[in-house]
């Protein structure tokens, strides 16, 4: 056997060994370049045609959409609005996820699982039914919130959430809340034990051990959180069109709205593929960032 | 008066008792190690003092003082652990530093402390390295700096060379041993190793099962052990089960064919343990069988089946002519190198 793939042809061995990694990840491959670049490239394509309320879409390759993205004003609020919903749900479930995943890291070995899956909870219902749920807690004047807010004296009269900004954040921030514990909670994992004794023992008091020695360690943790509730809040869709309703729309709506009701897909597809690169570039830059700020002490 | 007394100082978790009774009196200066096997209670004991863990009973106290109202933040204690448990998001330099700000020494001051410190341990030219960027030793001499610059009254170490290799472990001891005598700062090392435990410290307290089974120099430890725990931790022994023979006008401790005059105060059964290196062989003595030789370089090491059960001599390999396997030989020793128990050896 061995005497066999010793004589044989180095070469051929060789060519057949390079071969090996793109034979195996083929059918994988094939899948990605089926469903995802294709798709993705011909709604490029789209967002290059003409569409008339009479003609519909015309193949031709003109600038038109993204012409009317860059000058209407009302892409800008809607996109600013998008961003806006996002940014606030990704501060909301890093200002409440981190302490979250330390309370529950502090937690022993029960109490720790059970909490777990209450955080986990929301991702394992379906996001309309949540949201729904949302809507009837917020449901007007006389909405559970509403009356619970009131009764604790925090407000005076009822606030608007229905169909507002508000609302769509403190839906999506629950909605997102399992992703910012979760990736907190792994850089947790990571600290040492005994680090915050060493701090101690050299006169550091408990709030200074939190500033100077935990906060600095769990940051990448919450900067990733950050950067996968922010995509997943602004490509959000059931949340803001439950919440939001049909006139407070955000980019992931709007692009709904293009293709179904206006049946204008090529605009549709220009909003689209907008989105889809400033997501990109938002992303993409802040991990370089966040790479670059802590590559000497986390490699 | 101690500089450090821990007065009859007791922990325990629920129903389970981890330390019980220990007392122990240190001098200022005095390099003193807990050794024990894990679950022995010596780590335990060490965070007591740190403050990191409350004693149910019992009390600790410094220069006289109550240590155990004191805050640990505010103990001034430095300590080194098993982890090193370094900041990895600081470096060397800021690592070492830190305790300086939380003391608020002025920033001149502080960088002048924190470069002698790293001088000290020899790390000058590594103050920006981030830990993870350091090896294994290097990080080690980090946390000792660290610990060792706010000038601690008490330097604990919780087994601070285990997660070194072997070679580099010794590096450390003798380095650990110049800088604490330099300093001359008081020290508690906690270890497992019998070892390091006799080469760093002035005393060891041998500890097991939460209580101490004796205080003394490494010396009196290793020679005239307390217990068989004791005599069995500390290095290799010989236990042989002996009687005491009074038949004659003066009494004899006999084991096999092995006898010398007995001490007083001893009767019935008792056991006797000799350490191997202090066994030799001879003329007369305990019969024994040679069953395997190990060759280590500077030692020949025998494994032996005798009259008394099995039996391990060690020989220095001083070029003499050396039994080989399956030999019939006469274990001897000298009375003064045994130490004695009553009871039979389990």
């Amino acid at each position: 056997m061995s005497a066999v793939a010793d004589t044989a042809p180095q070469g051929a061995a060789e060519e057949r060994s390079a071969r090996a990694p793109w034979a195996l990840t083929a059918p994988a491959l094939m899948l990605f370049v089926g469903v995802l670049l294709i798709p993705l490239a011909m709604t490029v394509m789209l967002s290059f045609h003409d569409w008339g309320q009479y003609k519909g879409i015309e193949p031709v390759f003109i600038l038109k959409n993204w012409r009317e993205i860059a000058t209407d004003l009302y892409y800008a609020e809607m996109f600013w609005r998008t961003f806006r919903i996002a940014l606030l749900t990704t501060l909301i479930t890093a200002v409440l996820g981190a302490p979250e995943a330390c309370i529950l890291n502090r937690m022993s070995g029960r109490w720790k699982s059970f909490f777990l899956l209450v955080i986990l909870g929301p991702l394992l219902i379906s996001v309309v039914a949540r949201t729904l749920g949302w809507a009837l807690l917020f449901g007007g004047n006389n909405g559970l919130v509403n009356k619970l807010l009131m009764s604790l004296g925090l407000i005076g009269t009822p606030l608007r959430f229905m169909f507002t900004e508000t609302g769509m954040v403190v839906a999506l921030a629950h909605v997102m809340m399992p992703f910012m514990v979760l990736s907190v909670w792994a850089a947790l994992q990571r600290l040492d034990p005994q680090i915050e004794n060493a701090a101690l023992s050299l006169g550091a008091g408990s709030l200074t051990i939190i500033r100077r020695i935990i906060m600095p360690q769990i940051m990448p943790g919450v900067m990733s959180g950050a950067i996968i509730v922010f995509s997943l809040s602004a490509s959000a869709f059931a949340t803001p069109a439950i919440i939001g309703g049909r006139r407070l729309k955000v980019a992931a709506t709007l692009a709904y709205d293009e293709f179904l009701n206006t049946l204008n897909w090529p605009l549709g597809a220009a909003v689209a593929i907008l989105l889809l690169m400033a997501l990109v570039l938002i992303v993409v830059g802040s991990n370089a960032l966040i790479e670059r700020r802590y590559a000497e002490a986390f490699r | 008066m101690a500089y450090l007394e821990l007065d009859q100082v007791g922990k325990q978790f629920g129903a389970q008792t981890v330390v019980d009774d220990f007392s122990l009196a240190v001098g200022k200066g005095e390099f003193i190690s807990f050794l024990g096997p894990s679950g022995c209670g010596k780590t335990t004991t060490l965070q007591m003092v740190a403050g990191f863990l409350d004693p149910t009973r019992g009390a600790i106290r410094l220069e006289g003082r109550d240590l155990i109202a004191v805050h640990p933040a505010r103990r001034g204690l430095g300590i080194v652990f098993q982890s090193y448990a370094l900041f990895p998001h600081m470096t060397a330099a800021e690592n070492v530093a830190f305790g300086l700000e939380m003391r608020k020494v002025p920033r001149t001051e502080r960088a002048e402390r924190v470069r002698s410190a790293l001088a000290m341990v020899g790390l000058v030219g590594y103050e920006d390295r981030h830990p993870r960027r350091m090896s294994g030793g290097q990080q080690q001499r980090v946390a000792l700096a660290r610990a060792l610059v706010i000038r601690p009254s008490v330097l604990l170490l919780d087994e601070p060379l285990s997660n070194l290799d072997a070679k580099l472990r010794e590096d450390m001891q003798i380095e650990l041993r110049q800088i604490q005598r330099t300093l001359g700062t008081t020290t508690i090392l906690v270890t497992h190793d019998q070892n390091e435990a006799m080469s760093l410290s002035d005393r060891i307290v041998v500890m097991s099962q939460g209580r101490i089974e004796q205080i003394g120099t490494p010396q009196e430890t290793y020679e005239r052990p307390a217990s068989a725990f004791v005599s069995q931790f500390l290095g290799k022994t010989n236990d042989f089960a002996a009687t005491i023979d009074r038949s004659a006008a003066s009494a004899r401790l006999v084991a096999g064919s092995w006898s010398a005059a007995a001490p007083a105060g001893f009767t019935g059964p008792v056991t006797i343990s000799v350490r191997p290196e202090r066994i030799g062989f001879g003329d007369a003595g305990l019969a024994a069988k040679i069953v395997t030789r190990i060759f280590q370089g500077n030692y020949w090491l025998f494994q032996c089946e005798s009259e008394c059960g099995p039996a391990i001599v060690i020989r220095q390999n001083d070029g003499q002519p050396q039994p080989a396997e399956g030999e019939a030989v006469r274990l001897a020793w000298r009375p003064e190198d045994t130490s004695l128990r009553a009871g039979v050896a389990e």
